[in-house]
């Protein structure tokens, strides 16, 4: 299964020419090798404070192009990953791993990216035993040795 | 949607610490008490201990600290009920204690051998004393952190068999002597081939269909590409490593397209390249240009990646770049000569210089003995004679290769194309 990590902005992440405080870049780094270590990532980037940005709204046929910053930072996003893990608690797991992204008060939501198995399922649960006691029965199979 | 049941809830918790927390225990156990068959049997102890008691207590906030330290309070109480109590045994003993009150800090300093421990398990779980599908079970379980329930369902075989199978393979080397160790020197190469085989064994069992109906299990691509790329950042200077990576990030790319939705194949010339998943392709060549940086002679897999980055980087099949698919194809068999290779390599040419050339080639192979129940040697065939608009034959050979495929719905993308031989005259493209 596939999450998207996302670290939501702060007030303090969306201020203009902010860089992170070194001693959190650091530990950030640490928890990021330990991600690519575990052969998780997908992939990961950080975003532009939103001053740099815009949003263009839609209503019907018409189209409004808004530039930023965006006011309501704690729903903005300053960065995330793409994970590849076997489950939401998984994905839970290394999130409270994370070193906490602004210090002070902050989030990171987790939310799955759909995939063909969720439109079409491979195998079903009932095929899979079908097939485990059809192939218990045929000769020479690997599965057998 | 939030999981309402509390007991599952809490369960699959536990399932996603161990997957990833296990290869650490076992590789820390392991070089403790310098018994691999033993570090395994007390790591699943303790998850039985953690399952146990965890959803009563909650996770601990340090989980994989708590399962090496349950782990080890059972190896000293073991070693002590040891009637044998061989003075080894003692020593060992000892050292445990001593090393159960290090303090938490020093079990940091500790972590920085952990990638040495986690390699040394690669290479045992993977040795060749042990058969491939034991090596291929051995492996999800110590290092994939799979349980052995997984395992099972993946390889679509029963459980106590999957079971017996991991005893069995930890007994051998047991029996063997089998050290917990990094290969050195010349021996080196030849045991990560080994470790790569076994990676690329699972990634092919998800991906390729043997017998039946079978279509693609992508879970245990996924298995196979997370272990792959564990072993990237062990062996981050070993080029066929990044080259086995490389090649299963951009197979997997295909995975969208290479079925139709009610599971027939789709050959990769016909595939809907919008449906390649672009994510995988980047970290295919981002894994193949970090080969690269080591200038070594290109390995078997670096090669066969470096054929699927041409497929790869073509946006359509007429962009694909044949001639050099053909000169891969060639130093591919140079490396690990086969007929298979040959017959890739006959293909290839008959893109790049037009069916004649390959039909010649695969003519060539014709008496080839291991080749004799190959099903795609007589289906390339047909395909070629096809093209050259010689449409009876071509029709005797899809159905000779429908003949010998053991896959059904291969079968059935054989038969109709026989059919369609009667349908187009000499004189229709």
């Amino acid at each position: 299964m596939r999450f998207m990590v996302i670290v939501k902005s702060t007030p303090e992440s969306e201020k203009a020419g902010a860089l992170p405080d070194p001693k959190l870049m650091a530990e950030m780094g640490k928890f990021n090798e330990e991600l690519i270590k575990a052969g998780i990532v997908l992939a990961m980037d950080g975003l532009h404070p939103s001053s740099k940005g815009a949003r263009v709204k839609f209503s019907g046929k018409s189209r409004t192009i808004i530039d930023g910053p965006f006011t309501e930072s704690k729903e903005l996003i300053a960065g995330f990953w793409l994970w590849q893990v076997k489950s939401l608690e998984e994905a839970i797991e290394w999130v409270k791993r994370c070193p906490n992204p602004h210090g002070g008060d902050s989030e990171i939501e987790i939310r799955q990216v759909f995939e063909m198995e969720d439109f079409a399922p491979i195998l079903s649960e009932e095929e899979i035993q079908r097939k485990i006691a059809t192939r218990a029965q045929l000769p020479n199979q690997t599965a057998n040795k | 949607m939030s999981a309402t049941d509390p007991h599952q809830a809490i369960h699959r918790t536990i399932e996603a610490v161990w997957r990833i927390e296990s290869a650490r225990v076992i590789a820390g156990l392991t070089r403790l008490t310098r018994d691999f068959e033993l570090a395994e049997d007390l790591a699943q102890e303790a998850l039985v201990a953690a399952l146990e008691q965890w959803p009563r207590s909650g996770v601990p906030d340090q989980p994989g600290a708590w399962l090496t330290a349950t782990a080890k309070r059972r190896a000293i109480d073991l070693f002590r009920r040891n009637a044998v109590a061989a003075r080894k045994h003692e020593e060992l003993a000892r050292e445990l204690e001593a090393l159960e009150r290090t303090p938490p800090d020093l079990d940091a300093a500790l972590d920085e051998t952990i990638g040495d421990d986690l390699l040394r398990l690669v290479f045992i779980a993977c040795h060749p004393v042990l058969a491939p599908e034991s090596r291929v079970a051995l492996t999800l379980r110590v290092l994939g952190g799979l349980t052995t329930d997984e395992i099972a369902r993946a390889f679509l075989a029963p459980e106590p068999t999957i079971a017996q199978r991991i005893v069995r393979a930890k007994r051998t080397l047991a029996d063997k002597r089998i050290p917990f160790e990094v290969p050195r020197g010349p021996e080196f190469a030849a045991r990560l081939s080994s470790v790569l085989e076994v990676i690329y064994l699972i990634f092919n069992e998800g991906y390729s269909a043997t017998a039946g109906d079978d279509l693609m299990r992508p879970a245990l691509c996924e298995d196979a590409l997370r272990l792959g790329r564990i072993l990237a950042e062990l062996t981050p200077a070993e080029p066929e490593v990044h080259g086995l990576v490389a090649l299963m990030e951009i197979q997997a790319s295909r995975t969208r397209a290479r079925a139709t939705s009610t599971g027939e194949p789709v050959l990769l010339l016909d595939q809907n390249r919008a449906q390649w998943d672009q994510l995988l392709i980047h970290r295919g060549l981002a894994a193949l240009e970090r080969a690269h940086k080591f200038n070594a002679t290109l390995g078997p897999y670096l090669l066969q990646a470096e054929i699927a980055a041409c497929h790869a980087r073509a946006r359509t099949p007429s962009e694909t770049d044949w001639t050099r698919i053909v000169l891969l194809y060639t130093e591919l068999a140079q490396v690990t000569p086969s007929p298979v290779i040959e017959l890739n390599r006959a293909v290839a040419v008959s893109m790049a210089q037009g069916p004649q050339a390959g039909l010649t080639l695969v003519e060539a192979l014709a008496s080839e003995p291991s080749l004799a129940r190959y099903h795609l040697l007589p289906s390339v065939r047909a395909d070629l004679l096809f093209k050259l608009g010689r449409h009876p034959e071509a029709r005797t050979e899809f159905e000779r290769a429908a003949a010998l495929t053991r896959n059904n719905r291969e079968r059935g993308l054989l038969l109709t194309r026989a059919a369609s031989c009667d349908d187009e005259g000499p004189g229709r493209l």
